[in-house]
């Protein structure tokens, strides 16, 4: 076995544990980067070189960072006295993970796995990416890009703050437009309001 | 065991405990982050099965974790969005108890 | 003689290497690039921060620091020693471990973008298919390491500045990255060293090939340099750091080695930044002029390295810091606009290349500043006209 990859492995999964495990929500946060990053080192590692510097790029560059940001900005009270004790329901999803992992690891252990073609690792270079995205693969991308699109006006459109008739009928006359994102126009209309 | 098996058992371990913390936590956030984590786990069998399998199609393995990364970031800022969104109505996070179905 | 002195230190490393086993001799490569690395860009830091204070002196009409030796000039040495041996203090409610880790996380991606730049004719400590991609990646940890130190101190200012650092962090990434995006489209790879040589030769067998000599090239340039400023936290964007305000954001609670790390850190993140920079728009280690090509690649790079961090410091010295609503807006409606235009016409720039009559890389040229210049001054205008209007306090006048 390869002693890289088991120490990867191991970092992984110790930090996956903890981050579905440990009670301050940050900490949470903090050690889902790291199995991120140990995501992206397993990439890294396949010698799929572009795809593991993109999940360092997006997970914790955009991600963990947004993650980090709900954590902040939803500091409920009720977070830190979550109580443990065995309830049924949490039997029963024990059960269900145990259920799922044990079948999966009969099932990859009862597999035969047909030896690869080539002993050489495929190299696959940035170019070659780029020009099957632009031939092979030009509909998904299309459509991923309208997805992300998509996405991105729904997250703003679902997060926007609902306008209140009380105070933004200010902040409209004195900003020209509800959705500004400035911490001060909130104060600006209370000043106005004064 | 060949590399591939080792990698294929990894990728099961990552997706229960992912499981386990989508299933068992209360906290919308995390139970997001551990539906991450499954996503992750696939994304590591289709790259395993990239490099150690016979591959009729060269590249099928990486584009496909390179639109599974997109989709998965575009459903991180969505769900987030909307915790943020229930967070506004409800005060909490907790998933056992945001119930109401009356807005 | 030349081509001696040009690969002098590439020749020497093989030297040094040339001594061990034939197992060892990659590994050891490997750690006499990281050291000299780490060796060149500490030295770097320190001429740097004596340099900065004495410009910056010299733009305020007094002397700088000028104690310490002859001018002042070890300055460095004995803020280095005052740091080493002041006390490390920790916050009594902090986060120990993320309030220990927070620097480490910061240095070592900083680092490891440093080892991805071309410094002279084939030395480029890691040569990797996708360079610019990895710089990116690994500069996006910096976000991560400043929420951390602000958060972990458990201290309202420090998790302030902190929130203000990350979201103008995450604003200027995108303009960045994008304004790299045309250069990456000239130049057909993402390997840092590629881009380099894509900008060697000279037009007219005089005037040098580098990116910012064209329109395109320059309006990157100028959004490159702004986002970058604003990544590494300078003024006229320090409002993460705005000491008149808020204290001294998520460094606060910092004191000691620690602190000092940071500080190296960021500017180590400048000179990587920088670095790319140069990389990617003054043609790397080219020489400006063929008859100056004696002069060896690796001066060539630090040289123009230097006069970008002068820029910086010269900046830092002129213009007041900018509000936050400012900041945001200037990003979102004014740099990223911008740079997507500027993508578009990189294409323009490409596409009439087939043009081969007399004078048509004059007049393309014309035209595609042209298409830059007229939503510059559009979107200029429409920036100052959003302004919210004067306040009035009732009490306060």
């Amino acid at each position: 076995m390869d002693l890289a990859f088991i120490i990867i492995a191991v970092l992984t999964l110790a930090s996956a544990v903890a981050a579905m495990s440990l009670r301050n929500l940050v900490h949470c946060a903090l050690c889902m980067v790291m199995t991120f990053a140990g995501i992206a080192l397993t990439f890294l590692q396949l010698n799929a070189e572009f795809v593991g510097l993109a999940q360092l790029l997006v997970y914790v560059g955009a991600v963990a960072i947004l993650i980090v940001f709900a954590i902040l900005l939803t500091r409920s009270e009720d977070a830190k006295k979550e109580v443990r004790f065995v309830s049924s329901s949490t039997v029963v999803g024990f059960g269900v993970v145990a259920l799922v992992a044990v079948s999966l690891l009969a099932a990859i252990q009862h597999t035969q796995i047909l030896p690869p073609q080539s002993v050489v690792a495929p190299h696959v270079s940035v170019k070659r990416i780029g020009e099957q995205l632009m031939t092979n693969y030009v509909l998904p991308l299309e459509v991923i890009g309208l997805l992300l699109t998509a996405a991105m006006i729904g997250a703003v459109v679902i997060a926007m703050r609902e306008p209140d008739p009380a105070d933004s009928v200010d902040v409209q006359q004195r900003n020209g437009s509800p959705l500004k994102l400035d911490p001060d126009s909130k104060k600006t209309a209370v000043v106005a309001n004064e | 065991m060949t590399p591939l098996h080792q990698y294929l058992i990894f990728s099961t371990l990552l997706f229960s405990i992912g499981l386990a913390g989508a299933l068992l936590r209360r906290n919308a956030i995390l139970v997001l982050v551990g539906i991450e984590l499954m996503l992750n786990a696939a994304n590591i069998n289709f790259i395993a099965f990239w490099r150690y399998s016979p591959n009729p199609e060269p590249n099928a393995g990486v584009m496909f974790v390179i639109f599974s990364i997109a989709i998965a970031a575009a459903e991180a800022a969505v769900g987030l969005a909307l915790i943020i969104s229930i967070y506004r109505h409800y005060r909490t996070t907790n998933v056992k108890r945001i119930d109401g179905l009356k807005g | 003689m030349t081509g001696q002195l040009d690969q002098l230190f590439v020749s020497l490393k093989q030297w040094l290497v040339s001594f061990l086993p034939q197992a060892a001799q990659p590994m050891a490569g490997i750690l006499l690039s990281i050291s000299a690395i780490i060796g060149a860009f500490a030295t770097m830091f320190a001429i740097t921060t004596i340099m900065e204070r004495k410009i910056l002196g010299r733009i305020q009409n007094r002397l700088g620091p000028n104690r310490v030796g002859p001018f002042g000039l070890l300055q460095p040495a004995a803020d280095g020693i005052k740091m080493l041996t002041k006390e490390d203090i920790v916050p009594f409610a902090a986060d120990k471990l993320v309030h220990f880790l927070a620097p480490v996380v910061l240095i070592i991606p900083v680092a490891l973008a440093l080892a991805m730049i071309p410094y002279g004719r084939n030395m480029t400590a890691v040569d990797l298919d996708a360079g610019i991609l990895f710089f990116f990646a690994v500069g996006s940890a910096t976000e991560l390491s400043v929420f951390m130190a602000g958060w972990s101190s458990q201290n309202k200012y420090s998790l302030v500045g902190a929130m203000r650092a990350i979201a103008q962090m995450i604003s200027y990434e995108m303009p960045l990255v994008l304004s790299t995006v045309s250069v990456l489209m000239m130049a057909g790879t993402l390997s840092l060293p590629l881009i380099v040589q894509a900008q060697s030769g000279y037009i007219y067998e005089i005037l040098p090939r580098w990116n910012v000599f064209t329109p395109w090239g320059l309006a990157g340039f100028v959004l490159f340099m702004i986002a970058a400023t604003a990544e590494s936290n300078r003024a006229p964007f320090d409002l993460p750091e705005a000491e008149s305000e808020i204290i001294a954001g998520y460094l606060t609670e910092y004191s000691g080695f620690k602190y000092a790390l940071f500080f190296m850190a960021e500017y180590w993140g400048l000179f990587a930044v920088s670095g790319l920079a140069v990389t990617l728009f003054l043609g790397g280690w080219n020489a400006p002029f063929p008859f100056l090509q004696w002069v060896p690649s690796w001066a060539w790079f630090f040289a123009k390295l230097g006069t970008i961090i002068f820029g910086f410091i010269w900046v830092r010295g002129t213009l007041p810091r900018l509000r936050l609503d400012q900041l945001m807006n200037f990003a979102w409606k004014f740099l990223l606009p911008m740079s997507l235009i500027n993508i578009v016409v990189t294409a323009m720039w490409h596409f009439s290349r087939v043009f081969q009559f007399v004078g048509a890389r004059e007049m393309r040229w014309v035209l595609c500043a042209l298409v830059l210049a007229i939503p510059y001054f559009f979107l200029g205008r429409a920036l100052g006209e959003g302004r919210p209007a004067k306040r009035n306090y009732k009490f306060a006048e």
